[in-house]
This record gives structure tokens, C-alpha cells and sequence, in this order.
């Protein structure tokens, strides 16, 4: 049993300090730290940085430009990363379809999309569910027909992350009716430009435009463009589901908001004396912090694991559960800190407006109602337990 | 980052297992576990020759180990086997010694049995309450539940000395001893003393004693997670093999979710356990010793009452072992701190 990191793995993270110490611009560190709306062009920026570094693709093997970097530099790579406030890399193009590419895509696919990724050329978006087919994503029904050299989609997509960003989608969907419904899917590349595609946006529950829905009619798209073999998809989107799971727990998130939990408590007052001294919130305070300093061992046992025997176990749902679970409840005190202070309804104006910045988060409320998704997306918590109730239990 | 066992930790940790599921089958400690003297007194030497004892505490105390994980190695051991042995008293002996610098190599050989008698009724936790004085080499004060104290040859007994808190040697022999056993099994006594004899053993004892209980604590947790460990193993084979409605009940999501929840639990349990035990001799020892029963506080009651709850009529038999392993599941909470105590020691550090 030995919980300290290497001589290296110091070092490295000593390296990730200094590098995100000079690199990282203030004011999207602020932008971030006051939970304020990131825009393209910030994304971009970061992004940028990171390429021109060669740290974008941190997860990528160096043949296809990425880092190389061993699990655990990974971890401190992203723990660093939450505790300077850098913008969360957007995931699409680089831990999804990078990844599916270097492992079932043909070489051309690999040296055509692969760079565009990395200079910010592209920027993917995923059309994975349906409104019939959000936990039970098999049931898909959003067809593509080959005709000649290439297939036509009809269908509807839905909960598209940051689509309206993106200039291309990749999507799962129906190649053919026979079988298993898992085995008649497929997974197929589509320019956003191309005719009958039509992007609306949804208004999520704290107010925001974060995801979209794609509609699809009679959209021809080269059949080149598909990734592995037809009616192969479901094995992409499986091998997906399992990939890149080590920071599924976001402990470095939940770092950062604990940290920001108890400075608000400290500042806020109740009966005049420091709400943190108020035993019964203390209390919660601190059932969350104890949950928290566990999950950062369970996740450092995990990332062992993916460390030692290559790939990390099923178990790794666990993670997702009480990661969440522990996001979740740090976004409840931080809005229960506020009182009433957290009620204002979040716009432009007070994020510019430094008296209120100062008084707490602004997005307070927003963010507990926002990360209610966490437990929904990515495999519902409940859709983990089954993967547990399977993989793990063997019931 | 390295989460295996060393060698020699993992052929102990082996011994002890195979040793405990020999020679404690479920039938041999229902026998002995409920009745005096609540362990198998003639098992006790054939345990210590595996050398549990020894672990316990460090080379300059005569022993080999002493550290976070050896106690962890040793006590999940005892957990997963459900022992009635009174090893967490004997820890606690071993931990006061050797802050005293005394000899310890009747205790480590397992010849000569030791209790700690630290908590009273109105002070069943916290070192502050403690009523019972030491006044011209006797001490009087009444200790309620000493582990292991109804099987004990000597007791250490915490008393206050003037302003402090001072460590006195008790013999059994000396003192009014009302042994009897505990609900999930293994024994106690409530320790009578009135102007008894007692031999200091160490003055201004009170770091020493707080370090001990955190051995303890410690100890407490692992034994929760072997404990846990078997009971979800319990469990699941229930749920495999128990049909209800033509189909294994297994088969039912209801219970599939809440079992998952059981294994997300036991898995933080283990994490927390592993965090205390790299923290102990550190500055931050106490407030990580008292996350980590905070947490198994909670873990193990959750993990006893579902176990139970799933198994249904069965569980409320005494023919089941998952009433016995549920049992002690719940009352690990009320030793050395529960979840309130320790709750309030983790909070302490935010006010600053």
C-alpha cells in the first residue's frame, strides 16, 4: 500500500502547474470560476493553447498526436486542470471520436479527421439519442439506406451537446431491421452543411442553450463516410461507453466546489456568525467532504487498475454513481448557502456586474439545476446499476 | 501508487483468514461466541502463534508491524471471519505500552490478556467526561463495556490524575469484574473500582490515549469492511439461489439497484479505511481516523439492515449467519466513537 506518486509523477505535475500557471488566460479562469457561460471563441482559444503545447489530445496514443500520457498522468493532468479553473476540454472530437477513429477507423478517416480535431478545423458534435430512445438507446430508429455510393438518413437526433458550435455529427443509426436491434446499427460521419439537416435548439431547465436536436430528411451522405463495418455501430458505441472512464468521477470538479462550498459558508451569515459555524450545515459540509476524500481513494484504486492491467473493470460505473451523486450534493449546499441570494434569476448583466460576482456565484441556483444532469446523462445512474447488477454482481 | 499488500502482510492476512474459517466455522462461534468466556480461550495461543499479535505492534515494542496497515491487514481478517477474539482491547494495550515504553512481551505472546478500560457511562466516547480518579495509588470510578475486560488479566485503566489524565495498571484479581456478553457476540465487562490498587503506567497520558483509540478506531473500520465483504457475499448468493415467484429474486430490480448501492458503499467503506490507514502518525490522524468511522458508521448499519431486509424471514433466525454478521455490522458503530462523535470531530476544523 503506497498512496504517494512518483518522483515523475511529481514532477509531471509540477510541469502541469507552471504550464497552466502561464498559459491558462485570466478571464476565462474567472469565466469559469464564477460559473459564467463559455462561448466558442473561448473554447477555441483553450483548445489552441493546449494544441500549440501538444497537450490537446491528452488521451490519444503520440501516433495520432496525442500525449501518450500513462492513466495516472491523465488524472493529475485533469485534476491540475479543475483546480486552476481551466474550461473543460469539449469531449466530442477528442475523447469520443478520436478515439473510435484510432480503433476502427480506416487510414484515410485517421489522417483526414484526426488533424482537423487537433487545429480546431472541426468541431464534432454526437447524435447518439432519440426521443424513443434515450436509456434504451438500441431501440433507435433514425434510418440510413444505401443508395448507390451512398445512404440516405431520415430520422430525428436529440440532445446535442454544443451542436450549435459544430460543423459535423457522428451518429449511430439504422442500417438494418433484421435481428437484434443492436445489430442491425451503424456509426457514420455527416457534414452538418449537408442538405436536409436542420439544427433547433432546447431551452434547458436553468434557461440555457447548452443542447439541440437534429433532424434529418433524406440526407445523402457518401458511404466512405461510414466508421468500421455496417451494422457494426453498436460495438463502437459499446467500446465508447468504456473508454476514457478514469474521470468519469470528477473528483477534481467536486474539489474545486468543495473548496468554494466552505468559502461561501465562511462569508455567508446567519444569526450573525459565519453560516459555517452553524453545526447542522457544518455536518453536511462535511458528510459530503467525507464522501469525497473516499472517492478520490476509490478513483486513485480504479486508475490503478487501469494502470496495471491496461483497462479499467466495470466497477468503474461506481464511479459515475457517487461521483455524481457527490457533484450533486456540493451544488446543493452552495445553493442552500445562498438562501435566498440564489433565487435571482442569472443574465448578462449581473455576470458584469462585480457587486454581485463578489456577493456569491451568480449561477448558483443555475449550475444545482443544470447538474442535475449528471446523474441522467452518460448512462443514467440507474443504467449503471444495471451494468453493475450484470458485470459485477453476476445476478 | 501501489494499492497491493506487502508479502509478508498478505501471508499474514492468508493465515489468519484460513485459521479463522478452520477453526471458527459458523457452527464452532455460535457455540462459543455467547457464552462465557464469549471467544474460544483455547484458540486464543494457536492465534497468537500466527503471530496477529505481533503485527500489532512495532519492532522497538518487540513486535514486527504496528503501522495504519498492518492493523488493517489484521482486523479485516478478523472481520471477514466474524472472530469473537478480544484482539481490539489487546491493540489498545499494545498501543499504551508502547507509548509508556513498558515491556509488552507477556501481551504479544498472548499469555497474558490485557484490557483497556477507558470509557464510563456518561463518557462512552470522549476522554473529557472520564469521572474515575486516581487518588494515593488506588482509584475508584465505575468503566462500562471494556472489551474483552470479562476474560482480562490486567486491565489499563485511564483516570484523572490532577489535571491530567493518567494510565494505571489494574489487576483483575484487585478489582470488582462483572463480566458478560455482547449482542453480536464476543464479551465485556463493566470494571468496579473502589480505592482498588492501581500502578501508574504512563502520566499525562491523554495524547497517548487518543492515539490509541484512533488505533482502534481504525481497527474497527477494517474489521467493518471484512465484515461487509462477507455479508454482501452472503447476500448475493441468496439472491442467486433463493427463488420466489419461479425466478431467483435476484432476478428482480428492486433488489439488483439497492445490492449495487451495498457494493458502491462497501467500496467507499474500503477507500476511507485505506485513507486512515496512510494518514496514522500524521498530523491530520485523527480527523482522517474519525472520517473513516464516520463513514463505515453509516456504511455498515446500511449494509447490515438491507442484507437483512433482502434475505427476508430468514435473516430474523439465529441459523442464519447473516443475522450474526449484521449484528456486529451495527454495534461496530457504538465502539470507540460513532458517527455523531466522529462526525463532530471531522466538523471541529472548519470553524477557524
Amino acid at each position: 500500500m503506497d498512496l504517494s506518486f512518483t518522483k515523475e509523477e511529481q514532477e509531471f505535475r509540477e510541469e502541469v502547474r507552471a504550464f497552466l500557471d502561464e498559459k491558462l488566460p485570466e478571464e476565462l479562469a474567472e469565466k469559469v470560476r464564477i460559473g459564467g457561460e463559455l462561448d466558442k471563441a473561448d473554447m477555441d482559444r483553450w483548445h489552441a493553447i493546449l494544441n500549440e503545447k501538444g497537450w490537446l489530445a491528452y488521451g490519444w496514443p503520440v501516433e495520432f498526436g496525442g500525449t501518450g500520457w500513462s492513466p495516472v498522468q491523465k488524472h493529475i493532468f485533469e485534476e491540475e486542470a479543475a483546480a486552476a479553473n481551466a474550461p473543460r476540454i469539449v469531449p466530442f472530437g477528442l475523447a469520443m471520436l478520436g478515439p473510435v477513429l484510432h480503433k476502427f477507423g480506416s487510414k484515410e478517416q485517421q489522417d483526414e479527421i484526426l488533424p482537423r480535431i487537433l487545429d480546431g478545423s472541426d468541431w464534432w458534435c454526437q447524435g447518439y439519442s432519440e426521443p424513443g430512445a434515450g436509456s434504451d438507446l438500441a431501440s433507435l430508429k433514425t434510418r440510413a439506406v444505401r443508395d448507390g455510393a451512398d445512404y440516405v438518413i431520415n430520422g430525428q437526433k436529440t440532445w446535442t451537446t454544443l451542436g450549435q458550435h459544430a460543423n459535423k455529427i457522428f451518429c449511430l443509426v439504422r442500417t438494418s431491421t433484421e435481428g437484434k436491434p443492436q445489430e442491425g446499427i451503424s456509426f457514420i460521419l455527416v457534414d452538418l452543411d449537408t442538405p436536409g439537416i436542420e439544427m433547433r435548439p432546447i431551452r434547458l431547465i436553468e434557461g440555457g442553450h447548452e443542447v439541440n436536436e437534429v433532424f434529418f430528411t433524406d440526407v445523402r451522405v457518401p458511404a466512405e463516410n461510414l466508421v468500421g463495418e455496417e451494422n457494426q455501430g453498436w460495438t463502437i458505441a459499446k467500446f465508447l461507453l468504456t473508454h476514457e472512464r478514469t474521470n468519469i468521477a470528477g473528483v477534481g470538479f467536486s474539489m474545486k466546489a468543495l473548496e468554494e462550498v466552505k468559502a461561501l459558508a465562511r462569508r455567508t451569515k446567519r444569526g450573525g456568525k459565519p453560516l459555517i459555524e452553524n453545526p447542522l450545515f457544518a455536518a453536511r459540509i462535511a458528510d459530503v467532504e467525507i464522501e469525497l476524500e473516499a472517492m478520490k481513494i476509490t478513483n486513485l484504486r480504479m486508475l490503478y487498475t487501469a494502470q496495471t492491467q491496461g483497462a479499467p473493470g466495470p466497477e468503474t460505473s461506481i464511479l459515475k454513481i457517487k461521483g455524481t451523486v457527490i457533484r450533486q450534493a456540493l451544488n446543493d449546499l452552495s445553493r442552500r448557502a445562498l438562501g435566498p441570494a440564489a433565487a435571482p434569476f442569472p443574465s448578462e448583466d449581473m455576470f458584469g456586474n462585480a457587486a454581485l460576482v463578489e456577493a456569491g456565484d451568480v449561477n448558483n441556483a443555475a449550475d444545482y439545476f443544470n447538474n442535475r444532469k449528471l446523474s441522467i446523462f452518460g448512462g443514467s445512474n440507474e443504467i449503471q446499476r444495471n451494468i453493475l447488477t450484470k458485470a459485477m454482481l453476476e445476478l | 501508487m501501489d494499492f497491493t499488500l506487502t508479502e509478508d502482510r498478505r501471508m499474514l492476512s492468508d493465515s489468519l483468514s484460513r485459521f479463522l474459517a478452520d477453526k471458527y466455522t459458523y457452527d464452532h462461534r455460535a457455540k462459543v461466541a455467547y457464552e462465557a468466556p464469549f471467544h474460544d480461550a483455547g484458540l486464543w495461543s494457536e492465534m497468537c502463534e500466527i503471530g496477529v499479535l505481533y503485527a500489532l505492534a512495532p519492532e522497538d515494542a518487540g513486535g514486527f508491524g504496528g503501522g495504519g496497515f498492518d492493523i488493517t491487514t489484521v482486523f479485516e481478517a478478523l472481520g471477514r471471519g466474524l472472530s469473537p477474539a478480544p484482539v481490539l482491547g489487546t491493540l489498545l494495550a499494545s498501543k499504551l505500552l508502547t507509548a509508556a515504553g513498558a515491556d509488552q512481551s507477556a501481551l504479544l505472546d498472548g499469555s497474558v490478556r490485557y484490557a483497556v478500560a477507558i470509557g464510563e457511562l456518561d463518557a462512552p466516547y470522549d476522554l473529557d467526561g472520564i469521572a474515575t480518579e486516581a487518588s494515593g495509588g488506588t482509584l475508584t470510578g465505575r468503566k462500562s463495556v471494556v472489551y474483552g475486560g470479562n476474560d482480562a488479566e490486567v486491565f489499563l485503566v485511564a483516570a484523572k490524575s490532577g489535571d491530567g489524565l493518567a494510565i494505571y495498571e489494574v489487576k483483575a484479581s484487585d478489582a470488582d469484574v462483572t463480566g458478560y456478553g455482547l449482542i453480536d457476540g464476543g464479551g465485556a465487562a463493566e470494571l468496579f473500582l473502589d480505592k482498588t490498587p492501581g500502578t501508574e503506567v504512563l502520566a499525562n497520558a491523554r495524547d497517548a490515549l487518543e492515539d490509541a483509540l484512533d488505533a482502534g478506531r481504525l481497527a474497527l473500520c477494517a474489521e467493518a469492511v471484512g465484515a461487509m465483504d462477507a455479508t454482501n457475499e452472503i447476500l448475493l448468493d441468496y439472491l442467486r439461489t433463493r427463488k420466489q415467484f419461479g425466478v431467483p429474486i435476484g432476478k428482480f430490480q428492486a433488489l439488483q439497484h439497492r445490492a449495487v448501492d451495498l457494493v458502491t458503499e462497501i467500496e467507499q467503506a474500503r477507500s476511507i479505511t485505506i485513507f486512515a490507514a496512510s494518514r496514522m502518525g500524521e498530523a491530520d490522524q485523527a480527523r482522517s481516523v474519525s472520517m473513516a468511522k464516520t463513514l463505515i458508521g453509516r456504511a455498515a448499519r446500511l449494509v447490515s439492515e438491507e442484507a437483512i431486509q433482502m434475505h427476508g424471514g430468514i435473516a430474523m433466525t439465529w441459523e442464519a449467519s447473516v443475522s450474526h454478521y449484521g449484528k456486529r455490522l451495527v454495534m461496530i458503530d457504538a465502539q470507540l466513537g460513532d458517527v455523531d462523535y466522529n462526525l463532530e470531530r471531522v466538523m471541529a476544523g472548519y470553524a477557524a
